[in-house]
């Protein structure tokens, strides 16, 4: 029972990252602009929270300068590839690589801690949340620990990605926004001949992408981690994006998908060289890789269709 | 719908844009290096002297320019079919296996000039052959060859370090990384090359794998521009519907581009591996598949232009590790950023510049530049 | 008379050197349906866009409702009670029909209260207009006519008075055109505006009170509908213009080199655009197909050339079968002698990044002679399209310059001297003459009744009357997927006018 709370904590705490950078990349496909510079958005997400923790020693003031970079990021992104109509694919690459390289040089020139922003804790840091009643329900049979365990005592940002699922849902499939962001995805042409302006839409809908990469980074730097490392994502933008396709690009087969995807990372961390009946040693490289592999069978059609926005990747030009 | 802008002289598209997108992209790197605290017209005087000052900069940075011309030759042929193959960094790295498997088992036998040719064959088959899975889904399936193409990178590092931690690590090693290989599979160094202009080399990696980069270059060059093949490649490339019109086979020209595409993103392995280090290492690929995609924008998918486009990022790769001893703050990851911008100008915002250059063109020859009435534009 | 819905007094708009409107004066009367009607190109969907406000006028006024005003955005026509079906519907495909009516028309930031009062509303609509659709049914699984009704939904939702309806029946069949007729009837009894942009005579004779005819991006005469003929009106469409006879001998057909049978294609949404279509071309004849642009013309060429695949009939070259309704590869049908100049010269005949020498041997590009084993012999290609500059007179004479910048006219000689220098057996030609010179016209004409002389078969493709007139040996018309009548070559404009517009007279009937 113990190993089984343990792994789902530990699952919750990985996928968080994930899903904050899976939800980020929805409403910007949802909108029809692909992105492939989610990693790139949380690693300077994650870099200017590091610093900015380092230098004021507050969490939210980290959390606001993460949020202002990424949004920033996905602005060069935005104006590329919606008012210039370039190639989204190109741009997203070119922002992972800036992203990369200046986030090490920066930190280096700023810090000369080899790339990572200082050590920070306290305030500075988003820490665990005791839920009310954790401590006193620990004993309860079943029902206890996944509240004391799973539930209660993760971070704040853990507990916003986890809201932002309904969020989501509701923004996209109950509000003004949502129905015209969804539009824009599908046939622009639509929504342009019903007097809404496709650029604004498009522009709206990768600003909300930066403040959620933002979000992720402020995870992985102040939450996961007390400061920022070098490269700290690792991937998960990436990973992230196979989320999205795995979860047909839906708020919350999105969830389920993080947390698969999470569990795949938990297992191989915690399990890394034991081996299992009946099945030996597993790899851990395997596990890491399920990921990628599941999505490329998803992507050939093999479990389901994802069938992606139909107008993402394409830049909107009025016709004639 | 050919062009949505005005037509401008051959020598203003051609080499006109493309130079003021490049400058524009190392003047925000200079920026960079302003807001580090240093000066950079200074590091760039550092950085052109840490690449070419010296015969011992110079074979390095060509050493480090031969990655980069077999993965901007890789990227670039699939530009030509119209593709993008994001996953020239997981060909070579899976192509490593390839030459490593054919100079572990012949090291002890073959001289290198039996090996070489063999290894070149392992590691294109085994690139290609990685690049076959995303072409194939993406002609018969149609899932997106970009998406199919970055997951297949991250299987790759994972099937790589699997097999060089659990498989191919001697027992003996601490290292995750094959046995090195007796000096019969080594090749050739060519630094007696630049010695012959009279500089003096004290030891670089500069090998035999530079000359087939610069052959593969030319057989690009032939293969896009005078072979049948390279006729229905670009024609694919250009217009899908003049192809089939013109009765190519779409799915065999999607396999075959990205085959041949994968498979000189797979030689890359050959530099490093054969040439300088001797033995796979973990991660040996380090980013060159991705500054492919950089060198292709940059030489704008020709292999001329790809070869200056990866002698500039092996002249940045070199210059930037003796700017990171002059200028501690800059590390080589300057080279990161660099690359990110080159893209972005080059590529993504290849054409933010052009109205302004139409502009400037029209007011000194009004009739020259095609004026169009501006179209409503949704902004 | 009647208040005026609108008024367009002076209307001019130019892309380029192109004068899509000239000076165009317009009244709409309130209450009325208004038909619009002229040829492919003659400018009417240019002028719905201005009144939409997709494109501003380089000058002249509007008035809506007498009073004048500026249409910068749809936005402003919406405001001002205009609303309008596009030919291709601008709807989302994975929402309700609900969700598409609602777009840009919300209400509130929150959706709540506006779906209430769309469902409502729609309740309404669907009950006085007889516009019957499920509101909650999913557009991608509605049939074309009840997309189209979600259109005039959107547009009566937003409050739209007068609604502005592009080719509406293009894509109906005729039940569900009868269907929407009858709606049009009922919108007018209500007292709302609307102006039909068709080529269909029997359309415009069937339901509007009023019909305005445009040629050639000016606006040519209004009637009174009951106070016209589909003769008068035909020919104020068609225009009189000189017919430019090309000299040639009378045919001498010969043998079938293409017979077509019960050829039937469907486009990708399943709308059924070449209905079982069948007619041969016989060696030293050219069969001219006239007909308005989408009445399956461009499909049928594609479908006998490979390009597409057809879902039901054959076609025989030289007696034998191509397979039409499985693959066929292009190429293999050029190693029999079938060549093709396609419509679309930008994107299908030629690569416009290509040199010319390139462009020439399209298609071509596996024959022995263009190649040295798996090498393009570039000598041997350079010299070949030298020739053929020379024959076809292209200019500029150089065979290294890219397509691109070769003019309309030289870039169809180029596919024209590539497909007939191969020395063809039947040669199909899609719009052979679209955006070509006068000069080059005549060339081309000439060239193609030498193939006829030579003993070839020729299809001949065309929008242009004119062109149909005077090159074919034998002319069929094509109508909404369907040969509809079939005439000699000295057929009048008068009749294959009104044959293209789908009116089927007595002594026009067959």
């Amino acid at each position: 029972m113990d190993v089984v709370v343990q792994l789902i904590d530990a699952t919750v705490r990985v996928s968080v990252p994930l899903l904050l950078a899976c939800l980020a990349g929805l409403y910007s496909e949802r909108a029809g602009i692909f992105d492939i510079g989610l990693e790139g958005k949380m690693l300077a997400g994650a870099f200017a929270a590091g610093t900015v923790a380092a230098l004021t020693g507050s969490a939210w003031i980290a959390l606001f300068a993460a949020v202002g970079i990424a949004v920033a990021l996905a602005l060069v992104h935005g104006f590329a590839s919606i008012t210039n109509r370039g190639n989204q694919i190109v741009s997203g690459v070119a922002i992972n690589f800036i992203a990369a390289g200046s986030t090490i040089i920066l930190g280096q020139a700023w810090f000369s801690q080899g790339g990572r922003t200082p050590s920070v804790g306290g305030d500075a840091r988003f820490g665990a949340i005791e839920l009310p009643g954790a401590a006193a329900l620990r004993d309860v049979p079943v029902l206890g620990p996944i509240y004391s365990e799973i539930i209660s005592g993760q971070t704040l940002l853990a507990y916003f990605a986890f809201a932002m699922v309904p969020f989501t849902w509701w923004v996209l499939y109950r509000t003004r926004f949502g129905l015209r962001l969804r539009a824009v995805g599908e046939n622009p042409a639509a929504v342009d001949t019903a007097g809404i302006s496709v650029p604004w839409l498009r522009y709206r809908a990768v600003i909300c992408t930066g403040i959620l990469t933002g979000f992720a980074g402020t995870y992985l730097a102040l939450s996961q981690n007390a400061g920022f490392v070098k490269d700290m994502t690792a991937g998960r933008g990436y990973i992230a994006l196979a989320a999205l396709i795995f979860a047909k690009w839906k708020p919350v087969p999105a969830m389920w998908a993080c947390l698969l995807f999470g569990f795949l990372d938990a297992i191989s961390i915690r399990y890394q060289g034991v081996a299992f009946p009946g099945i030996g040693r597993v790899p851990v490289q395997l596990m890491q890789a399920l990921p990628y592999i599941l999505t490329v069978i998803l992507l050939a059609g093999f479990i389901g269709k994802a069938i992606p926005p139909r107008a993402g990747g394409v830049p909107y030009v009025k016709e004639r | 719908m050919s062009t949505p802008y005005a037509k401008l002289p051959a020598w203003a598209d051609y080499g006109l844009i493309p130079l003021i997108n490049l400058l524009v992209a190392f003047l925000v790197a200079g920026l960079v290096v302003l807001i580090v605290g240093e000066n950079p017209l200074r590091a760039a005087a550092i950085l052109v002297d840490g690449a070419f000052g010296r015969g011992q900069y110079v074979a390095y940075t060509l050493y480090y320019a031969t990655n980069f011309i077999f993965t901007g030759l890789a990227v670039a042929v699939a530009f030509h079919g119209g593709l993008f193959n994001i996953g020239g960094e997981g060909q070579a790295y899976i192509a490593g296996l390839g030459v490593a498997l054919v100079a572990l088992a012949f090291d002890a036998y073959l001289p290198w000039w039996l090996i070489f040719p063999l290894a070149i064959l392992g590691a294109a088959a085994v690139g290609g052959l990685w690049a076959l899975i995303p072409a194939y889904l993406q002609a018969k399936r149609g899932s997106h060859i970009v998406i199919t193409t970055i997951m297949f990178n991250f299987i790759a590092a994972s099937a790589m370090v699997y097999l060089l931690v659990d498989v191919l690590k001697p027992a003996a090693s601490m290292g995750p990384e094959t046995r090195a290989f007796a000096q019969a599979a080594w090749l050739p160094k060519l630094n007696w090359v630049i010695e012959l202009f009279g500089a003096k080399i004290r030891s670089a990696p500069l090998n035999l794998s530079f000359l087939l980069a610069l052959v593969m270059a030319v057989v690009v060059w032939a293969l896009i521009w005078r072979t049948k093949l390279g006729y229905e490649i670009r024609t694919f490339g250009f217009s899908p519907k003049a192809a089939r019109y013109a009765g190519i086979n779409e799915t065999r020209i999607i396999v075959v581009t990205m085959m041949i595409s994968g498979a000189l993103a797979g030689m890359m392995a050959l530099n490093p591996i054969l040439g300088s280090e001797h033995r796979v290492q973990l991660d040996f690929v380090t980013g060159a598949g991705f500054v492919g995609i950089a060198v292709a924008l940059m030489g704008r998918s020709h292999p001329l232009g790809i070869v200056l486009a990866a002698i500039l990022f092996g002249a940045l790769y070199q210059g930037g590790a003796e700017l990171a001893f002059e200028m501690p703050a800059i590390s080589r990851d300057m080279i990161v950023i660099i690359q990110g911008l080159v893209i972005l100008f080059a590529g993504a915002l290849e054409h933010m510049f052009r109205p302004w250059v139409q502009t400037v063109f029209a007011s000194l020859a009004p009739r020259t530049a095609g004026l169009e009435p501006a179209k409503a534009e949704a902004r | 008379m009647a208040d005026a819905a609108i008024q367009l007094s002076g209307i001019s708009k130019s892309f380029g050197p192109v004068r899509a409107n000239r000076d165009i004066d317009l009244l709409v009367e309130k209450g009325t349906i208004h038909g619009i009607i002229g040829e492919n190109g003659a400018g009417k969907s240019t002028l719905m866009s201005i009144l939409y406000g997709f494109y501003q006028a380089d000058s002249g006024e509007i008035r809506v409702n007498g009073k004048p005003i500026a249409i910068l955005s749809p936005n402003d026509a919406i405001a001002a009670g205009i609303g309008m079906v596009h030919q291709h519907f601008m709807l989302v495909q994975n929402f309700t029909v609900l969700e598409n009516v609602i777009l840009g028309a919300e209400g509130e930031a929150l959706l709540g209260k506006g779906i209430a009062k769309a469902r409502s509303e729609l309740k309404r609509l669907e009950r006085e207009y007889g516009l019957d659709v499920g509101p909650d049914a999913v557009v991608e699984d509605l049939s074309v006519g009840l997309q189209q009704r979600v259109e005039i939904l959107k547009a009566l939702y937003r409050g739209a008075d007068i609604l502005i309806l592009d080719e509406p029946t293009g894509v109906l069949t005729p039940a569900e055109a009868d269907h929407l007729f009858r709606i049009l009837g009922q919108l007018k009894a209500q007292g709302k505006t609307v102006v039909l942009i068709t080529h269909k005579l029997r359309e415009i004779m069937a339901i509007t009170d009023n019909v305005s005819v445009m040629r050639q991006g000016t606006m040519v005469a209004s009637r009174k509908t009951n106070a016209t003929t589909v003769e008068e009106l035909a020919e104020l469409m068609v225009g009189r213009r000189v017919l430019l006879r090309v000299e040639k001998e009378e045919a001498q057909a010969a043998a079938p080199k293409l017979v077509v049978k019960n050829l039937t294609v469907r486009d990708s949404r399943g709308v059924t655009v070449v209905d079982d279509v069948s007619f041969e071309v016989r060696a030293g004849e050219i069969v001219g197909i006239a007909g308005v642009a989408g009445n399956g013309q461009s499909e049928l060429l594609e479908a006998i050339s490979g390009i597409r695949r057809a879902v039901n009939g054959t076609v025989l070259l030289d007696g034998e079968p191509i397979d039409v309704t499985g693959t066929v590869d292009p190429g293999a049908l050029r190693d029999r002698g079938l060549a093709h100049v396609p419509e679309d010269r930008h994107h299908v005949g030629l690569v416009l990044a290509f040199d010319e020498a390139e462009n020439s041997i399209l298609g071509y590009h596996d024959k022995p002679q263009y190649l040295k084993g798996p090498f393009l012999d570039i000598p041997a290609i350079r010299a070949d399209a030298r020739e053929k500059i020379q024959k076809y007179d292209i200019r500029p004479a150089n065979e290294r310059l890219r397509t691109a910048n070769f003019s309309g006219g030289n870039q169809q000689k180029v596919v024209l001297a590539r497909e007939i220098e191969q020395d063809p057996g039947v040669l199909l030609v899609g719009q052979p003459t679209r955006g070509v010179d006068v000069g080059a016209i005549e060339f081309i004409h000439r060239r193609l009744v030498a193939m006829r002389d030579a003993n070839k078969a020729v299809l001949l493709v065309s929008v242009e009357l004119d062109e149909i007139r005077s090159l074919s040996d034998r002319i069929l018309v094509m109508f909404a997927g369907r040969i509809v009548g079939e005439r000699d070559g000295n057929a009048t404009e008068g009749e294959l006018g009104l044959l293209m517009a789908g009116v089927e007279k007595q002594e026009a009937a067959e």
